[in-house]
């Protein structure tokens, strides 16, 4: 009986003593001091150099984009950015001193872009991906505070942001960052060239491509041993950097060149949802730090010594599947017809769109890809040129019915590719029409 | 193909292909030639009409897909005699200079209007932003927009009050 007890008293302490020992690591992860504030630099004290450079880095990482609302003034945050656990609105990255980062030492800046802690110690969602930006040098970052501190100061106060029960507590962040975030300087493979490395250490780190080009696990963290294998971005699929991307011809440097720099390769697809305003940040950076960031994404995208089988396959189920699906669709030749009268003045062979260097439909990824997603995007919304000039699509959310674009893309996808009925297509255009709606 | 259709209310049969852009049936067809060809490719709005109170595109809105859907083109608004509200306000305002978007302007206008009667500059500005005037009317453009606006509002002030 006393021998019991005593056990008993033993696993009770050893819990106490784990709990505690729990709370204080706990503690220890989750506190980090505010960093004084300071005078906010005068701009006159940044080499006018730096601030270029730091311009063109803040292109790479495309800060602009979430840092500014749809007609806002450049940098002063706001934009409501959707994710799985609620919505964020971006920060005022301006240096205004009370409502933006005017007031930030570099240390604090620095700290925030690589560890995720905002100055007055408070953790920042990894909305801001400081996966990526961990890996970004001193001299890199020192010229991107350069450039911002010499932004015009805009006052402006981002809402509050609507997350789910629970999440607005910050130091929960503390413990995301505990399992996901690693701090690793870019390390240089010395088997690979200058041109490669650098485009590695641009992708990994400040163009933060695999935000969207790799898949989340359920605590929205970037699963690694995946790297841009594809993944989701505001609804549409960021296809995968790998051998699997599914191109009708295989990418290279100097077609991701182009697309990256100009918006469109016109043997493979123009920029649009999400990869707009990622081409037109590019567009404003050094050629050659593009031409190393394709360098690098070609290189992953090389298949694997032997082709993959998963392209010879398809023709075959192709032809089975249309053949039983065609008699509960729309007849082919009214589908053709809508298509003529829809899509062919821009899209059939000889029309201007196809003499002008747009990429002909059957080499689109869009139609190609298992998923139907990102061409009822485009045939619902369209594509707007990022910055007024570019590739343009005209939506048709207002013009056709579900299942009339469902009939259109069915019939596009079995006249310009090979691969196999996309299934209940109706009832997905309807789907993403309520998302795109909201 | 016999194709009938149901534009500004009234039922019409028309003999088409019926991937025949919905604008060839309604000027060459329907004699309602309102609605204008520009591009032929949706990047100027000059030939926009409604379809189920949405402003399309009738240069890339294939005839066969409006079967069974509510067609509304500028002379489903008003008569010359009796403009409708939109139309008056574009007259008082002289918005139109050349005139040939204007037709395309105004439904763009109606549908936006007809979900949201008081929109601010912005939104006007937003959604007026897939048609073109190559004349330049487009602070009258905006001017007309919000006096029918204001008109509108009136109505329905006097409306609440009777």
């Amino acid at each position: 009986m006393i021998v019991v007890k005593s056990k008993r008293q033993i696993w009770l302490s050893a819990l106490g003593i784990a709990g505690l020992v729990g709370m204080v690591t706990a503690a220890i992860i989750v506190y980090e001091p505010a960093i004084p504030p300071v005078a906010r630099p005068s701009p006159s004290s940044f080499e006018v150099a730096e601030v270029k450079r730091g311009a063109e880095l803040a292109s790479i990482g495309d800060c602009v984009v979430c840092h500014s609302t749809d007609g806002g003034r450049p940098f002063a945050g706001s934009k409501a950015l959707p994710t799985p656990f609620g919505t964020l609105y971006s920060d005022n990255i301006t240096p205004d001193e009370t409502t933006g980062i005017g007031n930030w030492s570099f240390a604090a800046f620095q700290r925030a872009m690589t560890r995720g802690v905002a100055r007055d110690g408070s953790h920042l969602y990894p909305a801001l991906p400081y996966e990526h930006f961990t890996h970004v040098d001193d001299a890199d970052l020192q010229a991107i505070y350069a450039f911002l501190m010499t932004r015009e100061p805009v006052k402006e106060v981002q809402p509050p942001n609507d997350l789910l029960p629970g999440l607005g507590f910050r130091p929960l962040l503390a413990g995301w960052k505990f399992l996901f975030l690693r701090k690793t300087a870019f390390v240089q493979d010395k088997t690979q060239n200058n041109e490669w490395n650098r485009g590695k250490y641009l992708v990994e780190g400040l163009g933060h491509c695999g935000g969207c080009h790799t898949p989340r696990n359920l605590l929205g963290a970037e699963e690694h041993g995946s790297d841009l294998a594809g993944g989701v971005a505001e609804g549409w699929i960021a296809p995968a950097l790998d051998a699997s991307n599914p191109s009708a011809s295989r990418w290279d440097q100097a077609s991701l060149f182009d697309y990256l720099k100009n918006g469109i390769a016109g043997a493979h697809s123009a920029a649009g949802g999400p990869m707009g305003p990622v081409a037109e940040g590019l567009s404003e950076v050094d050629d050659a730090d593009v031409r190393a960031i394709s360098t690098y994404i070609a290189s992953r995208m090389k298949p694997a010594a032997t082709p993959s089988a998963k392209t010879n396959a398809n023709p075959a189920k192709a032809e089975g599947t249309t053949a039983s699906k065609a008699a509960t669709r729309t007849p082919a030749s009214d589908a053709a017809k809508l298509f003529a009268g829809a899509c062919g003045g821009c899209h059939m062979s000889g029309a201007p769109m196809e003499t002008a260097g747009r990429p002909p439909l059957s080499v689109v990824s869009d139609l190609k890809m298992d998923d139907p997603r990102n061409a009822i995007k485009v045939v619902l919304g369209g594509i707007t040129p990022a910055a007024g000039h570019g590739p343009y699509m005209p939506g048709f959310a207002d013009a056709l019915t579900d299942q009339q674009i469902a009939d259109l893309l069915a019939y596009a996808r079995s006249r310009f590719t090979d691969a196999p009925t996309w299934p209940d297509l109706a009832a997905k255009v309807s789907v993403i029409r309520k998302e795109d709606a909201k | 193909m016999t194709i009938s259709l149901d534009v500004n209310g009234e039922r019409h049969t028309v003999t088409a292909s019926p991937d025949t852009p919905l604008l060839y049936v309604l000027r060459d067809d329907l004699q309602l030639n309102a609605a204008k060809y520009g591009c032929g490719l949706g990047q100027c709005g000059a030939c926009t009409v409604h379809v189920d109170g949405n402003a399309v595109f009738s240069c890339l809105t294939p005839v066969a897909a409006t079967v069974g859907r509510r067609v509304t083109t500028l002379e489903g608004l008003g008569t010359a005699e009796k403009p409708g509200i939109l139309q008056q306000a574009f007259i008082d305002e002289q918005a139109a200079q050349c005139g040939y978007c204007i037709a395309g302007m105004i439904m763009r206008a109606q549908s936006l209007l007809s979900y949201n009667p008081s929109p601010s500059d912005e939104e006007i500005r937003q959604h007026m932003q897939p048609n073109l005037c190559r004349c330049g009317t487009h602070y009258r453009i905006i001017r007309a927009i919000k006096r029918a606006s204001a008109v509108l509002a009136n109505h329905q002030n006097k409306g609440d009050a009777t």
